[in-house]
């Protein structure tokens, strides 16, 4: 028998759609970088200009004067680091947590029934509303912000996860109780792999949740880290500062979703990505 | 030749119960099946046939009678069982190859031979080549096949086969039971199939139990006399069409089959 894998000889009406699409996909990506351009040309113009006031609008230039000013003086490095560990432990934990109390909820459904009530109350309220407990229990530091970003996402991602365990397929499920499965290898066989993409699509639900937690954290807190300069840039009224900070705050934000988005093409096998 | 009993059904019934209701899903049954017999169960749709193969699994309790498997009373999971389940249920995060090892991994059974033994299975049915692709890259019958090897991987010795070729065209399933019934004949195992396709039922066994409608109780048993001949030869035999009407009869259908 051949091999069904072997690459099949490209035919030229295949050739030329392939073509098709790589140049609409190299000319949205120059429209996308063009409107960015434009976009910061026409800020920076309209500061020149006065049609707008740099003092309170900035613009692209003084951003970036303050950026590299803030990088020579070295302390802009350690804000960045300070809430890039903040954020990466709140999404960590709220992961880890929240995936493993999903599967002991699963594990347990009079548990999960008993705990129901408790879990959609926890989840309506505001976890912003906590901060100012967290602060009083855990000391004004690195931890109550940590705990304010794992807050955030530790409800969403236990409903959202065990939701998805409990809509495991009921047959295979009994499938592999045919070979007399124990409930330890249901979980590892079927349950919790027919779930990588739930998982995963809660890692990327959690890395924009921990951003939110851990930058009003700082706000509360204001010791240190990229949320403390926005307040504190917004109380000396430089808007240079606070500017720069939600700039460089987006980014970062973006690269971590970016990474967890390639997390997602090495742990899920292809047959189980959406796409 | 019909010594050891392998399966005993006595006086089983099963009612299932939900908060909307009760199903009464079988009345009455008892039936025994012998050591190399092979065994169909027909009866309409929603009958209970996938019922009973449950509650032979020890899947099911069911909620009275006794259940007996090689003279003891069935566990949940038992090795001596391979339940081929109504769809092929391959995991489409496994390649062909892991999912025909689950049942092995699943056992703790996983050594150097078993895995050999799985593999040899996997050339003898033609799908060695499609070792390392996943399920949704194969037809229907290769998925089908996948799911036997997988079933026959543990080397059970009773099969439970419940409409294991429903997913199939015609003309594969004609080849694909074939396959099948000479497998089962040659590993000399013992066989119970569900199927609602009464000229099935006719070339593969030895017996044909005939269930009434919900709530199913037996309703006739044929012994069937073609033993030797193979499924092919049985669809030819002037008997197979007075076997095929007597048991048409008795499931009330008129027509088609
Ligand atoms: N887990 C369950 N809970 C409640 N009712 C059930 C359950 N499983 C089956 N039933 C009911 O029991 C009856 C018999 O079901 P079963 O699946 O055994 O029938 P079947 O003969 O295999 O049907 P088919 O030919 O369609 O495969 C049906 O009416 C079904 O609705
Ligand atoms: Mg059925």
């Amino acid at each position: 028998m051949e091999n069904p894998r072997q690459p099949e000889a490209v035919s030229p009406e295949r050739a030329a759609y392939l073509k098709r699409i790589r140049w609409e996909r190299i000319q949205v990506k120059g429209l996308q970088g063009s409107l960015l351009i434009a976009l910061f040309l026409l800020w920076e113009l309209a500061a020149r200009q006065r049609w707008i006031d740099p003092f309170i609008m900035s613009s692209p230039l003084r951003i970036a004067a303050t950026i590299s000013r803030m990088f020579r003086t070295g302390n802009l490095l350690y804000h960045i680091g300070i809430t890039c560990m903040e954020t990466v432990a709140g999404f960590l934990l709220g992961t880890v947590i929240g995936t493993a109390v999903a599967v002991l909820l699963w594990w347990s459904p009079r548990t999960s029934r008993v705990l129901e009530p408790y879990l959609v109350v926890l989840n309506s309220l505001p976890k912003i509303a906590l901060g100012p407990i967290f602060i009083v229990w855990i000391g004004p530091g690195v931890g109550s912000i940590i705990t304010m970003g794992l807050a955030i996402s530790l409800i969403v991602t236990i409903l959202e996860v065990h939701h998805g365990l409990s809509l495991t397929d009921a047959d295979k499920i009994k499938l592999v109780e045919t070979f007399g499965a124990t409930r330890a290898q249901v979980l590892q066989k079927v349950v919790l792999p027919a779930n990588l993409p739930t998982i995963v699509n809660a890692l990327k639900v959690n890395v924009g949740l921990s951003w939110v937690g851990v930058i009003v954290g700082e706000y509360l807190v204001s010791k240190a880290g990229l949320g403390y300069l926005t307040v504190y840039g917004g109380q000396v009224f430089q808007m240079d500062l606070v500017m720069a900070s939600v700039m460089i705050l987006g980014f970062l934000a973006a690269a971590m979703y970016l990474g967890v988005v390639w997390l997602e093409r090495r742990l899920v096998p292809p047959t189980q990505q959406p796409f | 030749m019909h010594q050891q009993k392998v399966v005993e059904m006595q006086q089983i019934a099963m009612k299932y119960q939900s908060e909307s209701g009760e199903i009464e899903a079988v009345r009455e049954v008892s039936f025994s099946v012998y050591e190399g017999e092979f065994v169909s169960i027909v009866g309409p749709s929603g009958c209970g046939k996938s019922t009973l193969l449950s509650i032979i699994a020890g899947l099911t309790k069911p909620s009275s009678g006794q259940v007996t498997l090689l003279g003891e009373p069935v566990v949940r999971g038992a090795r001596s069982v391979g339940y081929m389940l109504q769809k092929d249920h391959l995991f489409e995060w496994r390649t062909i190859e892991q999912n025909t090892l689950l049942g092995l991994e699943v056992r703790r059974d996983l050594t150097p031979e078993t895995r050999a033994y799985a593999q040899e299975l996997l050339k003898t049915y033609d799908l060695w080549a499609f070792k390392d692709s996943y399920p949704r890259e194969l037809s229907g019958g290769m998925r089908q096949r996948a799911a036997l090897i997988r079933t026959l991987a543990t080397r059970p010795s009773i099969l439970l086969l419940d409409e294991a070729f429903s997913a199939l065209d015609y003309q594969t399933r004609l080849s694909v039971t074939e396959d099948i019934h000479d497998i089962i004949k040659q590993v000399g195992a013992t066989a119970i199939l569900v199927t609602h396709d009464i000229s099935e039922s006719i070339a593969l066994s030895d017996r044909v139990l005939v269930l009434s409608a919900r709530p199913a109780e037996l309703r006739a048993v044929h012994h069937i006399d073609m033993a030797g001949l193979s499924s092919r030869q049985r669809r030819d035999h002037p008997e197979f069409r007075s076997y095929f009407n007597l048991v048409r009869k008795e499931l009330g259908l008129n027509g088609k089959s």
